[in-house]
């Protein structure tokens, strides 16, 4: 039988695991109900205030763009999260001591976090549905451009997690990373259209992929007319699938690299350090 | 010096089966900037051994074994595990290893049987005729007296429960080899001398060597057919706790009482002196004992000065104390 068959397999079945996982405790629950409550209420509250220049509501403007926010997150964070987390408590050594542990143990996260991400955004979409008017959810063309931005998405984001988890040896520092994040998403028009922001903001914006998913989400489920107030009056397909792709890609080089090196210096002493730094800030 | 003279009998004599060693470490060393934690530590090890790595925190123990899992690059010396360079090790190599890590708090939410398995299911593919991989995860979890505790939750298991599942992480893939980094800490004296059954059930029935490193002298003569002492970056004894005992103390200690007095006498001819002994007082003779000045004796000071920082004295005096 083959080996990497044999990992890629056991990878399946251990993000399948995992994510069965999240629902059997609290912690996880509350990761994903706190976030939906808190977007959920945010966009009521802007159901009745409209998108400048139109008489859209701004609420069910916002509702695709958190979308994109969820897919941008899910991938970036949680995988960054999961790769110290888990290395700092040693799932990483255990995985590096069984043969193509690695490899399955990778294949297990990204299953997991795309897992994580996927049910974050259909708790988050359903109720939307009932809430919000003037979406358009009525053809299948809606959920196929819905569905390429989230492979595209995860593609982008995945491999941007996974180098960014494996520089960080301390998730306490994850500060550093998750700072710069939260500002992106608020330059990134998720909220608020970027169009009302200057020039050299909306230029920073759309070089990361935060904006990209906004928007793209946005001419999934928005009304072909809602292109009108983007940047260049239109939702950019090609440009979305080329700055995704830009990253997915130097993503997919840079990734590979920087994971072998990290798992090449896992070692029990290493990690036996961390534990004790940890149990240092615990006592 | 044991180690020259041991290695001076083996080498010459095993020269042929160093083919066959499962271990084989020549003139190893490790650098730590300008630290050297391994000074030229040299050992083999046979097919179905168990050898203890004895010594002192810090003594480098655990560099050698993670040298070893090839978790580590060595500085220089020449290393063969399986007859691989660790450091080049492929996965084929790699499943015919058991490593038992430290483990912490990894896998938490993951039950106990569930975790087995799925570990088990990397090292299908390595399964051959004479070593069925992997190890049946119901066998493997009563040998290693995790029996009702199969469907629990990790997170929840005590200490020395998940010391016990870390062994038998290592065990899953039915390993040729099996490296065990300080495996008993944390254990109360049952689950001691449990794990100790299972270790001599392992090298007995499923002819798996084993390496296994522990300060506790104790441990290490139960469990060890040999006994390598590791201190200051150089392995100062290398043999059987026997062998070790008797280089260490050439004397012993005989004790005895007559007519209700208790004497205590120390001779290196303890036979000599107790057959004198009932010549000159025959029948008067009660309670005799008679014990060597352990290994432990020597070895605690050894520990003791190696922890107050006099580590080139320590090993100077065990080395003149087992001439």
């Amino acid at each position: 039988m083959n080996t990497t068959l044999t990992a890629i397999r056991a990878g399946l079945a251990r993000g399948r695991i995992e994510l069965r996982q999240t629902f059997t405790n609290s912690q996880d629950l509350w990761n994903y109900l706190f976030p939906t409550v808190v977007f959920l209420v945010v966009m009521i509250f802007m159901r009745n205030a409209t998108v400048p220049g139109t008489n859209f509501s701004l609420g069910a403007r916002t509702m695709p763009s958190v979308l994109g926010m969820v897919v941008a997150f899910g991938g970036l964070v949680n995988l960054m999260m999961a790769l110290t987390v888990e290395r700092e408590d040693g799932t990483l050594l255990r995985a590096k001591a069984i043969p193509n542990g690695m490899l399955g143990y990778l294949v297990g996260k990204i299953v997991l976090v795309s897992g994580m991400t996927l049910i974050s955004l259909v708790i988050v979409l359903v109720p939307s549905l009932f809430i919000l008017d003037g979406l358009a959810v009525g053809d299948l063309g809606s959920w196929l451009t819905l569905a390429w931005v989230l492979l595209l998405g995860l593609v982008a984001t995945l491999p941007l997690g996974a180098v960014f988890g494996s520089l960080f040896s301390n998730p306490r520092n994850m500060g550093v990373i998750m700072l710069p994040v939260m500002g992106l998403i608020a330059t990134s028009g998720i909220f608020y259209p970027i169009t009302s922001f200057p020039g050299w903001l909306q230029g920073i914006a759309q070089v990361f992929p935060i904006y990209w998913l906004g928007l793209g989400m946005r001419s999934a489920l928005l009304p072909d007319g809602m292109a009108a107030v983007e940047l260049g009056g239109s939702w950019r397909h090609l440009e979305t699938l080329g700055v995704l792709g830009v990253w997915a890609a130097v993503g997919l080089v840079v990734a590979p690299i920087i994971l072998r090196r990290m798992a090449r210096r896992e070692s029990g002493a290493n990690m036996e350090a961390r534990r004790q730094r940890a149990l240092q800030r615990v006592t | 010096m044991i180690v020259a003279s041991e290695l001076g009998q083996s080498t010459s004599g095993a020269e042929p089966a160093r083919e066959a060693a499962m271990i084989d470490v020549r003139g190893l060393r490790m650098r730590y900037g300008s630290v050297d934690v391994l000074k030229g530590v040299e050992f083999t090890v046979r097919r179905g051994e168990v050898l203890t790595l004895l010594g002192p925190n810090g003594a480098g123990k655990t560099t050698i074994i993670e040298i070893l899992e090839g978790f580590r690059m060595r500085s220089a010396g020449e290393v063969r595990v399986l007859g691989v360079d660790p450091a080049k090790g492929d996965e084929q190599w790699r499943a015919r290893l058991g490593v038992v890590l430290q483990s912490w708090r990894d896998h938490g939410k993951w039950r106990v049987g569930e975790l087995l398995h799925h570990l088990g299911s990397y090292y299908v593919p390595y399964s051959t005729p004479e070593r069925r991989r992997p190890h049946d995860v119901g066998e493997l979890i009563e040998a290693v007296g995790l029996g009702e505790h199969a469907d629990q939750k990790i997170a929840s298991l005590s200490g020395g429960q998940r010391r016990r599942l870390d062994v038998a992480v290592g065990l899953v893939g039915r390993p040729e080899l099996l490296f065990l980094d300080e495996p008993t800490a944390g254990f109360d004296p049952h689950a001691r001398r449990d794990f100790h059954d299972l270790v001599h059930r392992l090298s007995d029935l499923e002819d798996t060597t084993i390496l296994l490193t522990t300060h506790d002298l104790d441990e290490a003569e139960k469990l060890a057919d040999r006994i390598l002492i590791l201190a200051d970056g150089r392995i100062i004894a290398d043999g059987s706790a026997d062998v070790l005992a008797r280089r260490v103390s050439r004397d012993a200690e005989v004790r005895w009482s007559r007519d209700g007095e208790h004497f205590v006498h120390a001779t290196p001819d303890a036979t000599g002196f107790v057959r004198e002994l009932f010549a000159q007082y025959g029948e008067e003779i009660a309670d005799l004992e008679v014990r060597r000045t352990s290994l432990e004796d020597t070895y605690m000071s050894l520990v003791r000065q190696f922890e107050s920082g006099q580590a080139e004295a320590a090993v100077r005096e065990f080395e003149e104390a087992s001439r």
